[in-house]
């Protein structure tokens, strides 16, 4: 590299190298406000990049650095806008490129949140799709220890969510889900356990242990299989009428998604989310945080077809495998076609082994499942239950379970 | 060191078209000792360019191919048996310390892939295809190998490289794989190639391709591929195309179009998208190739 540049060029490239070089840190401090993953390492090459001669261009040391500091598809995307806007000032340009993408576009203020931690006023998050509840929940929580009792929690376990009014109940309910998904998990794991049976020879270790008996291989050292868990891919919907269940089941998903080993989650309304990375902060209610900006819907109706035909388009194949179960918690009332949302259930139940269809309006007094959107699914739906109470998630366990 | 270009020559010497960017990717490979990690759709050529690499460095491809359930011993090494019970056998009466270092020396282990990449005399380029295939366990004793360079084997001891390998990673993303194992990699995004590119890598691969078809054949693909179909047609799939007709003697799309749609079989492989590449649909195609 160094012999091909001629003289004169060379103090410049010191000269840019320099100047980067002093500036190279708040940009790795932009980066990593915008999610990307940087480390001390990632700074160091990059400064050896430079002293290599990659700064003879913008547009070299541009490609340079998107391939040391991306780490997948969406730091790509991304990053030539925000190297542009740092480095070059096209403020405008990288702009309109940035709102286009969701989470870019929010992660100024997904990081100030994250500052704040659970003690912001209330309402500064409160969207449509959130209940407001969540956010008392989440003033309440700093102040006050656990009151939860076994009996207490039986009794909450069958009152329907949306009755629930007391802040006090509803964040007991909350942590009821968030350990009903920490249960299932172990539960799903021990059954693992208990099917171990070998059917192949480990002739590895059977040679070493049988030595002694001159390489006759008396006592066998067989190996089984390991057993895989079982991957569950939640799809919830948070438009305006489920809004008096979103919070329980967000409350569920991030339980879910903490304990099992592989989860994925989605939320949808008029469009669809990936939530996953959001929801995978520790702390609950940071996480609900992050989310309710993630959900800003317009509260306008429930395209459920075409959330699944983004689903199934993009999402699918990296998403689920044959040992994924699909729960979709949903009302079913789709404003949108519903020719399309029965023809995309289609899709999606060849590509895994079971679709769950959890419905909280299901054990509503006079409810039938009339909705053309839920008329279209009901085919392609392995399990269609009720979940308005606590105790009817409990009850899904076993079937989970048999997976 | 080479620079961008020469590389990027260098590549096309090989029969790869690269984009300015993946020359640079490989210039940082060489220059950071990192790993390469491709992610893209399937057929976009991820696997090409470690070939690609291995015949610029004039180096082995040593390749290994993921898949669920891949262990140690399919990767990285494995005793030889059968070896090891006939030497037990007539051995015997011999001290049982003295057979088991004999039967666990080097003589008896068998090298996988992983093993053989560092114990090369000339750095060879190491692939490991469909890392998203393998599980978790095995990405994690990836990266262990990854940063050390060296192997532990419980029998024998600690072996050390003796070269660094190049690694190239591909991913088709089926699984999210870990931070960790991104954040060890330079990352480069295989996209499907533009018209000019993709014109370039039929006319490099397909003997007897004029450039007028060859043109022709990319523009088409390239409608082919913003159709909404199931699985979108790769690089891979247009060489197949390219070379049907190239055999069947087409000259000019324009002139054939019976041909062009009976051999679009080779770009779509699902029979709903082949349902929806009816007739009408690619003769609109075929009238916007110009």
């Amino acid at each position: 590299m160094k012999g091909c540049i001629p003289a004169p060029h060379r103090e410049e490239i010191d000269e840019v190298s320099r100047l980067v070089s002093a500036r190279l840190a708040a940009f790795l401090k932009t980066l990593r406000n915008s999610g990307f993953a940087v480390g001390l390492q990632e700074g160091r090459d990059a400064v050896a990049l430079m002293q290599a001669g990659y700064a003879e261009a913008p547009g070299v040391l541009r490609s340079a650095f998107k391939h040391l500091f991306s780490a997948r598809k969406s730091d790509w995307d991304r990053f030539d806008g925000l190297f542009d806007a740092f480095w070059l000032g096209k403020r405008a340009r990288s702009r309109s490129q940035m709102s286009g993408s969701a989470k870019s576009a929010n992660s100024p203020s997904l990081k100030s949140l994250a500052d704040h931690g659970s003690q912001r006023p209330a309402g500064e998050t409160a969207t449509d799709s959130i209940p407001s509840a969540d956010d008392d929940t989440a003033e309440n929580r700093a102040g006050e220890g656990r009151k939860e009792g076994a009996s207490r929690a039986e009794n909450l376990a069958e009152i329907d969510f949306r009755k629930m009014a007391d802040p006090d109940q509803i964040e007991q309910a909350h942590e009821v889900a968030a350990r009903l998904a920490r249960t299932m998990r172990t539960r799903l794991t021990r059954r693992d356990l208990a099917r171990r049976r070998g059917y192949r020879l480990d002739l590895r270790r059977t040679i070493h242990g049988n030595i002694s008996h001159g390489g006759v291989p008396i006592s066998l050292v067989k190996r089984q299989r390991k057993e895989k868990p079982l991957r569950l891919v939640m799809l919830l919907d948070a438009s305006g009428s489920m809004s008096m269940y979103t919070g329980v089941f967000l409350r569920f998903i991030h339980g879910v998604l903490d304990e099992f080993r592989e989860a994925e989650a989605f939320l949808f309304h008029t469009r669809l989310a990936y939530v996953s990375d959001a929801m995978k902060e520790k702390d609950a209610g940071r996480a609900l945080d992050r989310l309710s900006i993630m959900a800003q819907g317009t509260g306008g109706g429930t395209r459920i077809g075409e959330s699944l035909q983004t689903f199934n388009r993009w999402h699918a194949a990296r998403v689920l495998h044959s040992r994924s179960c699909v729960m979709i918690v949903s009302d079913g009332y789709e404003t949108g076609d519903a020719k399309l949302l029965g023809r995309e259930m289609a899709a999606l139940a060849k590509r895994c082994r079971r679709i769950v269809w959890l419905n909280p309006m299901m054990a509503w007094e006079g409810y039938a499942p009339e909705a053309a959107g839920i008329k279209a699914a009901l085919p392609h739906i392995d399990l269609y239950a009720p979940a308005n109470t606590l105790k009817s998630l409990t009850e899904l366990e076993p079937y989970l379970a048999k997976l | 060191m080479k620079t961008r270009d020469e590389i990027a020559q260098a590549l096309a010497a090989c029969g790869y078209i690269a984009d300015g960017e993946l020359a640079t990717a490989v210039s940082l490979m060489q220059l950071l000792k990192r790993p390469l990690l491709l992610e893209g759709e399937a057929g976009v050529g991820k696997t090409e360019v470690a070939k690609a690499l291995a015949a610029v460095h004039g180096s082995e491809l040593i390749r290994l191919q993921c898949y669920e359930g891949l262990d140690q011993s399919a990767a990285l090494y494995e005793w030889n048996y059968q070896r090891q019970l006939l030497s037990i056998q007539a051995h015997r009466g011999v001290d049982a310390d003295a057979i088991e270092d004999q039967i666990f020396s080097e003589k008896y282990l068998l090298e996988r892939p992983l093993l053989a990449a560092i114990r090369r005399n000339k750095p060879p380029v190491l692939l490991i295809d469909e890392i998203d295939r393998a599980d978790d366990e095995f990405e994690a004793f990836l990266l262990e190998l990854l940063s050390d360079f060296q192997v532990s084997i419980p029998e024998l001891g600690t072996i050390r490289a003796t070269t660094i390998p190049h690694v190239v990673l591909t991913s088709n993303g089926t699984r999210e794989l870990s931070d960790a194992l991104r954040r060890r990699c330079l990352y480069h995004y295989v996209d499907y190639p533009d018209v000019d590119r993709e014109a370039r890598i039929i006319m490099t691969r397909i003997d007897g391709a004029s450039a007028s078809l060859a043109l022709q054949i990319a523009r088409m693909v390239e409608g082919v591929r913003k159709e909404e179909l199931r699985k979108v047609p790769g690089v891979a799939e247009t060489l197949d195309w390219a070379a049907a007709l190239v055999g069947i003697g087409v000259k000019d799309l324009h002139e054939s179009p019976e041909a062009v749609h009976e051999t679009l079989m080779c770009l779509v492989k699902t029979h709903e998208d082949k349902s929806r590449l009816r007739r009408e649909v690619s003769e609109r195609l075929l009238g916007r190739v110009a």
